[in-house]
């Protein structure tokens, strides 16, 4: 068996038996899976499936969570863990009455506090808002930014300490096509350069193409964790759309006559 | 979209309190509101009016108006500070910023002191503008020191900026955040002694106003009203509305959970 004291230097995150239980809702059942380092992975369900309730697992800003959760080689949710890890939110959080230089300012100075290192917080910030292609709107309040403008804000927001693990809840929504293909770009660029790990969730299955791993969940569960293209050559499917309907209908398939015999008494 | 990568900075582990990050903080809360003119306007000229109203309503009487214009002192602050800290924390909580600050290496005290001390400068503003006004222009009658009021009044509006804070943890809309005014607010204003001295309420009354700490504030008020010089009961009031002050403010940072359901 694994030996979880020790961190696992190829993998960024490690669950077994990963529960979640929100008010009387258990919305991860018994997760088992990892994630790579150094790679895009791509996690990816209907919206309601517990996609998001999984990244602030592993961010460790859920509660009541069970089961084994490893993360860069510590527990979820470790205080060491703060300074490793990029989160963004699926809504927007930043100040809407702070220009975007300011938001980054000051969560700069909560990562990396002090006087001495005003120069390199203002480097970082500098760095992150060209990251997020918003130069030009440094100096506006975010609150009047577009829906688009302000979630790169946020994403700006989690770039700003070089995160070994970038958590993004659809990073990618009501961004248009030249933009997202942009944001993809930059994903794999900081993957490659900065050997960092992205889990980044979507409902939008060609997103899925654009990642080097894949986890479908529906209903709390894991329907698959291979590559994009494994999955496609398993259902013999064309396009990931496909295949991912294909996983689902398997699944109901299975887990229908189980059904029935709870419900007969 | 690319850049080279940038230098990686040292790691600066959470502390219950660090200096640089309450200062951020309490900078961040100061820039909002300087987005926001109208709301500062208010928030610093609002007493001084109402006190210039209160004055001539006591046109006739002008002593009446010594006893509630000193207690008024008192009151403003706590009262305009707990409204604006329930509204800003809650909106720190519902707009996800407080999530995303409690994943980030900020200790629990260092958010809640940036609070305090950024609504503390503001309440240090507004004070001293309504206590100038109150003993120079509209000529309330002080035996005591000014400085001596204006530093109850401080003290009080970091009561209320901690009891705001406090009251924002139960609150999950500005509906309800408004709401706890009346709730936690009112009756300590009803009990203070403003109205009718604390010893004519009936007893049990006035042994619920020995325990709430707006009664400490206006009992501070009207010392140093009627003493030239620095009376033990002024010195226990201010240290009760501090203490009063630091254990809310701690209570408010036990309210705030890294990990939510």
């Amino acid at each position: 068996m694994m030996n979880y004291s020790d961190p696992s230097p190829g993998r960024a995150v490690q669950a077994e038996a990963l529960t979640v239980v929100r008010g009387t809702r258990t919305v991860l059942r018994g997760l088992d899976f990892t994630v790579p380092r150094g790679q895009i992975t791509g996690l990816l369900g209907p919206s309601g499936c517990g996609k998001s309730t999984l990244m602030r697992a592993i961010v460790g800003t859920q509660a009541k969570v069970t089961g084994t959760l490893e993360v860069l080689g510590h527990p979820a949710g470790h205080a060491a863990l703060r300074t490793r890890i990029g989160y963004v939110t699926q809504a927007p959080s930043v100040y809407d009455d702070l220009t975007v230089r300011q938001n980054l300012a000051y969560f700069a100075a909560i990562l990396d506090p002090g006087r001495a290192a005003a120069d390199r917080r203002d480097e970082n910030v500098t760095r992150a808002i060209a990251d997020v292609d918003l130069t030009t709107r440094a100096d506006a309040l975010a609150g009047n930014l577009s829906g688009g403008q302000r979630s790169r804000v946020s994403l700006a927001v989690a770039l700003l300490g070089t995160p070994e693990l970038l958590v993004l809840d659809e990073p990618t929504v009501g961004l248009d096509p030249v933009l997202r293909r942009d944001l993809w770009a930059f994903f794999h660029t900081i993957a490659a350069t900065r050997g960092a790990t992205l889990l980044i969730s979507s409902h939008v299955m060609d997103e899925a193409e654009r990642c080097h791993r894949l986890l479908l969940m529906r209903d709390g569960e894991l329907l698959a964790d291979d590559t994009p293209d494994a999955l496609r050559t398993r259902t013999a499917s064309e396009t990931m759309e496909e295949a991912f309907l294909h996983l689902v209908d398997e699944a109901k398939k299975s887990s229908t006559p189980a059904k029935t015999k709870e419900q007969t008494p | 979209m690319t850049t080279p990568t940038p230098t990686p900075a040292p790691v600066t582990p959470t502390t219950a309190l660090n200096a640089s990050r309450t200062t951020a903080t309490a900078i961040r809360v100061l820039a909002q509101l300087r987005h926001d003119p109208r709301t500062i306007a208010m928030l610093i000229v609002l007493p001084s009016l109402l006190l210039l109203l209160l004055r001539y309503v006591f046109d006739g009487s002008a002593r009446t108006f010594d006893g509630i214009g000193a207690s008024l002192l008192g009151i403003f602050p706590l009262i305009t500070m707990f409204l604006v800290t329930s509204i800003a924390t809650l909106r720190e909580r519902t707009s996800g910023t407080l999530e995303r600050l409690l994943a980030m290496p900020l200790g629990k005290g260092d958010l809640i002191a940036g609070y305090a001390l950024a609504f503390g400068i503001l309440a240090i503003v507004q004070s001293a503008l309504a206590t100038g006004l109150a003993v120079w222009v509209l000529g309330l009658d002080v035996t005591g020191s000014p400085w001596l009021l204006l530093l109850v009044a401080l003290l009080d509006a970091l009561l209320g900026t901690a009891l705001g804070l406090f009251v924002s943890a139960f609150a999950s809309s500005e509906f309800q955040a408004v709401q706890f005014m009346p709730a936690v607010i009112f009756p300590q204003l009803l009990l203070c002694g403003l109205f009718t001295p604390r010893s004519n309420m009936h007893p049990v009354l006035e042994a619920i106003s020995d325990v709430l700490p707006m009664s400490y504030a206006v009992d501070g008020m009207n010392e140093v009203l009627t003493h030239t010089d620095i009376t033990a009961t002024f010195v226990r009031d201010t240290l009760i509305v501090a203490t009063c002050a630091l254990l809310v403010l701690t209570l408010g940072a036990a309210t705030l959970r890294r990990q939510t359901p």
